[in-house]
């Protein structure tokens, strides 16, 4: 991990980064933020670790937890929702297992994030797995695609 | 009249202030109260109370006082019917999401939250919803912190960053989940100066050895000086039947009412049941108790002994800090006048 | 023969619908039909940015020589046939190309910054210089200066088209004016607002627009650092937008000595980590800094006191992407579109119950009707439209009584909405306008970044109103309540975002009362949106038995054996409405 951390330095330091950029890079190089990694970083940098877990905390991007395997991306967006985007939500955590508040199942093989709008709303609703974007998907292909990555 | 100098109304009267002065600085000058959770004169702007809020005569929406910079020839009404209408809600939606139990609250009395709810008359309220519950309970030894008071007013977080230099604590998470924590949530680790717990206008800090010890009644307020060192911060003790149950700072005090750790938290060895009381002489390695009188003739009849056996140079004397000037003076001149040697120094010197 | 040129539409929805394998089969069949290596006249077939009437995407456009014809809907496997019979036989394939309806989405929209958008390749600068890209650029830079940038921008009467329609001309002026130095100016691509995506398609589209417009900016205040900040979620546009910054600074444009005047000015990109506060100025700017995006109190206004606490213009990429277009054209001609107070153009995401959804481009002051019925082509459900929502959660819905309005910022403010970042939301008779304005306030309540008391818990405590309203939970006088928190909460926010949440609530309540009386008190959902105000049952007549819905039931509610009308529990239904969804046969019957 170590290594890690001095790799990122290396290139926050050359692109003169701020707490959000070296935010990016943890959560690129570690799929989520470690605390170990705030922890190193706001001793090296000697900026308070407090400041980190508020930046990290108030953006939807970073993650503090480890994500799923696949992750699923649904789209909140307003012409989502009035394209039944809800209901799409509903299915997709019945599908895979979600209740409540969790983002992740409990074997970590599958990740839910909603954001506010993928900006493809001429596509709605869109939902995107394992970065591809699916648009005008319909309930039963939607459960094609989840049955596919739970087999594999 | 000064070029630096603006005119500006508040409530009808007229009065001038130096550019650059806030709304809410010049009201203060004219004696009008207006209400605030969030200001700190000592602290950045915030903003986030938004109690503040005054109409300014040609303005499309009220604007908060705190913030806001005179302009030449302003007009400010600081209470209108749509002012104190906006703020009781605003303290309504802070009191829905607020545990409201006062009665065993270690602030009622000195809340300004509660006040305020006083003022504005609120029993009912039009905005019962979610409350945010945390059952996390901080393990640090010094500091209360009971989240679920916290309104986020933001003036730990300024205070533990811009005048402590430490940053403990942030803003975390957002909208109605934000709430003010160490980072990752752990318990608080830091020096413990106890700052925020001096600003926070609500029961959500508050010191752990305080707690249950008494409030506001029958409450003594003695103005003294700390003890532990040189730079002499002026505590305010408060008293109940006889024993001091906590320690604050006035804030036109040459601290400013800042305080360290020592000063604020550090009092429990008034009552300690360890303190000495008697001098004590150790005679075959054991201590015994005695009066002044054997004490000082023993050290007398020592130093005596050891001048004539090895000189005056041969003795020292360092003092403390935590004595005070006449204290220290005539120690020295006993160091220098009755030893005979300048060998006489004091902790708070390099 | 002449030139040919094929141009495929690759934005957003052009590449949802296959625009790489549409672009890569004429590349092939091009080359297998070897028309390029004969043609000497030139032959190419490159991406472009949104064509705009993304309902029908693919859309590729085959020019030979100056005569242009489009296709829409286009497949892989269909190039073939273009190439065959249009490119080689001259004869364009007829059924394919442009229809009565294609010509009406485009017939009163006038294209000023989507001019280029759609047409050139996004990622070669060439192609943008080929349109008298960078002219501008040259000409503010090389023989004006830059009180006489800010005059023609001034003139022009452009507002800024993030939402509040903030004078351009008069910000950079501010800015110029502040002794302090250094300066810095912003590009905000932050596009939060659900619902739109027109900046997402100007920098897809044509990236270099909105480069040109901020060196000129720069020029105008005097900054020589300029920042991008644009939103993580938008992938392709951060990739194209920095090929554009390094193919602008490899041509001269960016960087120090910019042709030569002795005038330094670079871009950096600033990624947003998902805050839809991060939109207000004063909040981007902390999060440039990397800082949590919490707004802080204005005065200082940013032009004073912005970015580092250094005075700072930051404007939209609409707005940016106009100045070229202002500056070579002139101040005249810009403001000879549109209305008296709200000049030039706006771009709008025309999506929702609507049968041409699409990136248009309209002079101020057009009749909402207009944009509705000629350029969208209508409700596309078959069903009545009900309301056109503007303006994202800062906006609210404008009814079908209203469509006569003019669409400017005076006209739609009057009606209780606003023009926004540009995106427009049709609503038909199945859209639910309490649920549609929950939806809003669930979506500001968790963007709120928790600073101020109205915002933070006002807009919960809105949130939750409206959600017992929904759940058929409603109090007799939950609406006052409404209208009297949201007064309070949009007077006594911090920023914009609390300032502007209970649009939604006040425009839907103002024009659809009876629809929350509805659910208040008859504790019904008239467009049966409404989870708990909706029940399902399976019509024995018409069920077929097919068995579709109890395959799609999550919650085993449904029972029957094959080709015999099937049975749906109500205790156990959770009413999610998947059998209604899945069943072809319109057996399932909602109340």
């Amino acid at each position: 991990m170590e290594k890690s951390f001095n790799k990122i330095l290396k290139s926050h330091k050359e692109s003169n980064g701020s707490i959000i950029s070296l935010l990016q890079q943890i959560q690129n190089e570690f799929g989520y933020i470690p605390e170990k990694a705030v922890f190193w970083f706001s001793n090296i940098l000697d900026i308070p670790a407090s400041r980190f877990f508020g930046t990290a905390t108030f953006y939807a991007q970073f993650n503090l937890k480890p994500r799923g395997k696949n992750i699923i991306t649904a789209c909140c967006g307003t012409a989502c929702h009035v394209r039944g985007g809800d209901r799409l939500i509903n299915n997709i955590k019945n599908e895979i297992g979600l209740s409540g508040e969790e983002k992740t199942t409990g074997d970590r093989k599958f990740t839910l994030e909603q954001v506010a709008c993928v900006g493809a709303c001429s596509a709605a609703p869109v939902v995107i797995i394992n970065e591809k974007v699916y648009g005008k998907i319909t309930p039963e292909k939607l459960k094609k695609e989840i049955k596919a990555l739970k087999e594999s | 009249m000064d070029s630096n100098m603006l005119k500006i109304t508040i409530n009808g009267v007229a009065s001038e202030v130096p550019n650059g002065t806030t709304i809410l600085e010049a009201a203060k000058l004219l004696d009008i109260h207006i209400p605030t959770l969030c200001h700190h004169p000592k602290l950045s702007v915030f903003g986030g109370c938004r109690l503040c809020i005054v109409e300014v005569k040609g303005g499309k929406r009220p604007v908060i006082s705190c913030a806001t910079p005179v302009a030449d020839g302003m007009e400010v009404k600081t209470s209108t019917p749509r002012i104190e209408e906006i703020r009781k809600t605003i303290i309504e939606l802070i009191l829905s999401d607020h545990p409201n139990d006062c009665m065993i609250c270690e602030k009622a009395g000195d809340c300004t939250l509660q006040e305020l709810a006083y003022f504005y008359g609120i029993r009912e309220n039009r905005f019962a919803g979610e409350r945010r519950t945390y059952d996390k309970k901080d393990n640090n030894p010094f500091i209360e912190r009971d989240m679920e008071k916290c309104i986020l007013c933001g003036k730990c977080v300024s205070i533990c960053d811009e005048i402590q230099g430490v940053g403990a604590i942030d803003f975390s998470y957002r909208g109605f989940n934000a709430k003010v924590c160490p980072p990752f949530e752990k318990d608080l680790n830091c020096e413990f100066c106890g700052q925020c717990v001096s600003v926070c206008p609500t029961g959500a800090l508050t010191g752990k050895m305080w707690s249950y010890k008494g409030r506001q009644k029958d409450v003594r307020e003695v103005d003294t000086i700390c003890p532990y060192c040189g730079c002499g911060c002026s505590l305010t003790l408060h008293v109940r039947q006889n024993k001091v149950i906590r320690v604050s700072s006035k804030e036109n005090t040459i601290n400013e009412g800042w305080l360290c750790p020592k000063g604020r938290f550090g009092y429990s060895f008034i009552d300690s049941p360890e303190r000495l009381k008697t001098p004590l002489i150790k005679e075959n390695g054991k201590f015994r108790e005695a009066t002044w009188d054997e004490a000082l003739d023993l050290i007398a009849s020592k130093l005596k002994k050891i001048r004539s056996k090895h000189g005056p140079d041969s003795i020292g004397g360092l003092s403390s800090a935590r004595c005070t000037n006449e204290e220290n003076y005539i120690f020295q001149k006993f160091i220098r006048a009755a030893i005979g040697t300048n060998n006489v120094d004091h902790c708070a010197r390099y | 023969m002449e030139k040919i040129r094929v141009k495929v539409c690759m934005g957003p929805a052009g590449i949802l619908a296959g625009g790489a394998q549409v672009l890569s089969a004429f590349e092939k069949e091009l080359k297998d039909k070897k028309i390029c290596v004969e043609l000497k006249s030139g032959c190419s077939a490159h991406k472009v940015g949104c064509r705009g009437l993304c309902a029908k995407d693919v859309l590729v456009e085959v020019a030979i020589g100056d005569n242009k014809t489009s296709y829409q809907s286009i497949k892989p496997e269909m190039v073939q046939r273009i190439v065959e019979e249009h490119i080689i036989g001259g004869k364009p394939v007829a059924e394919w190309g442009e229809d009565q309806n294609y010509r009406n989405f485009f017939k009163k929209q006038v294209k000023v910054l989507l001019s280029d958008c759609g047409e050139i390749d996004p990622e070669d600068i060439n192609a943008y210089i080929a349109v008298h890209g960078y002219e501008a650029a040259t000409k503010v830079l090389t023989s004006m200066t830059p009180e006489e940038t800010i005059k023609i921008v001034e003139d022009s009467g452009i507002r800024g088209r993030g939402g509040a329609g903030f004078p351009t001309g008069y910000k950079w002026k501010q800015c110029r004016r502040d002794p302090n130095e250094p300066k810095y100016i912003i590009c905000n691509a932050d596009e939060g607002d659900p619902g739109a995506f027109m900046d997402r398609a100007v920098i897809e589209g044509n990236p270099h627009s909105v480069i040109e417009g901020m060196i000129i900016g720069a020029y105008a205040i005097g900054s020589h650092d300029g920042y991008v900040y644009i939103r993580a979620e938008y992938p392709l546009a951060v990739e194209r937008l920095e090929m554009a910054i390094t193919q602008s600074r490899q041509a001269g444009f960016l960087g120090k000595n910019i042709l030569g005047t002795g005038f330094d000015f670079d871009i950096k990109i600033n990624l947003g980590a998902g805050a839809f506060v991060c939109g207000e100025s004063t909040a981007l700017m902390r999060s440039i800094e990397g800082k949590r995006g919490m707004p802080r109190p204005t005065p200082p206004r940013s032009v004073n006191k912005g970015l580092w606490g250094k005075p700072t213009v930051l404007n939209n990429v609409e707005t940016f992407a106009n100045i070229p277009y202002i500056i070579r054209n002139g101040a005249k001609w810009f403001a000879s579109y549109g209305t008296e107070k709200s000049k030039g153009t706006k771009v709008f995401a025309l999506t929702g119950k609507i049968k041409n959804p699409g990136l248009i481009e309209v002079p101020m002051g057009i009749t909402m009707k207009e944009i509705i019925y000629d350029i969208g082509g209508g409700i596309d459900s078959g069903k009545k439209l009900k309301a056109v929502q503007t303006g994202g959660p800062s906006g609210g819905c404008i009814p079908a009584s209203l469509m006569d309005i003019k669409v400017d910022f005076e006209s739609l403010a009057e009606v209780g909405s606003i023009v926004g970042s540009g995106g427009m939301i049709v609503l038909d008779e199945d859209d639910c306008m309490v649920s549609m304005a929950k939806y809003f306030l669930q979506f500001t309540q968790d963007e709120s970044c928790g600073k101020c008391v109205p915002c933070r818990i006002g807009t919960k405590r809105l949130y939750e109103i409206l959600e017992r309203i929904t759940k058929g939970k409603g109090k007799e006088n939950d609406i006052d309540l409404l209208q009297e928190l949201g007064k309070d909460v949009a007077d006594a926010s911090l920023c914009g975002l609390g300032q502007s949440a209970p649009n939604p609530i006040i425009s839907t309540i103002k024009y659809f009362r009876e629809e929350y009386e509805a659910h208040i008190f008859h504790k019904k959902c008239p467009a049966k949106v409404c989870r708990d105000l909706v029940t399902y049952s399976i019509i024995e007549k018409v069920c077929k038995g097919c068995g579709a819905c109890i395959r799609a039931c999550p919650v085993n509610a449904i029972s029957g054996e094959k080709k015999k009308p099937h049975k749906l529990n109500q205790e156990t239904c959770i009413r999610c409405g998947s059998c209604f969804d899945v069943c072809k046969f319109k057996s399932v019957g909602r109340e």
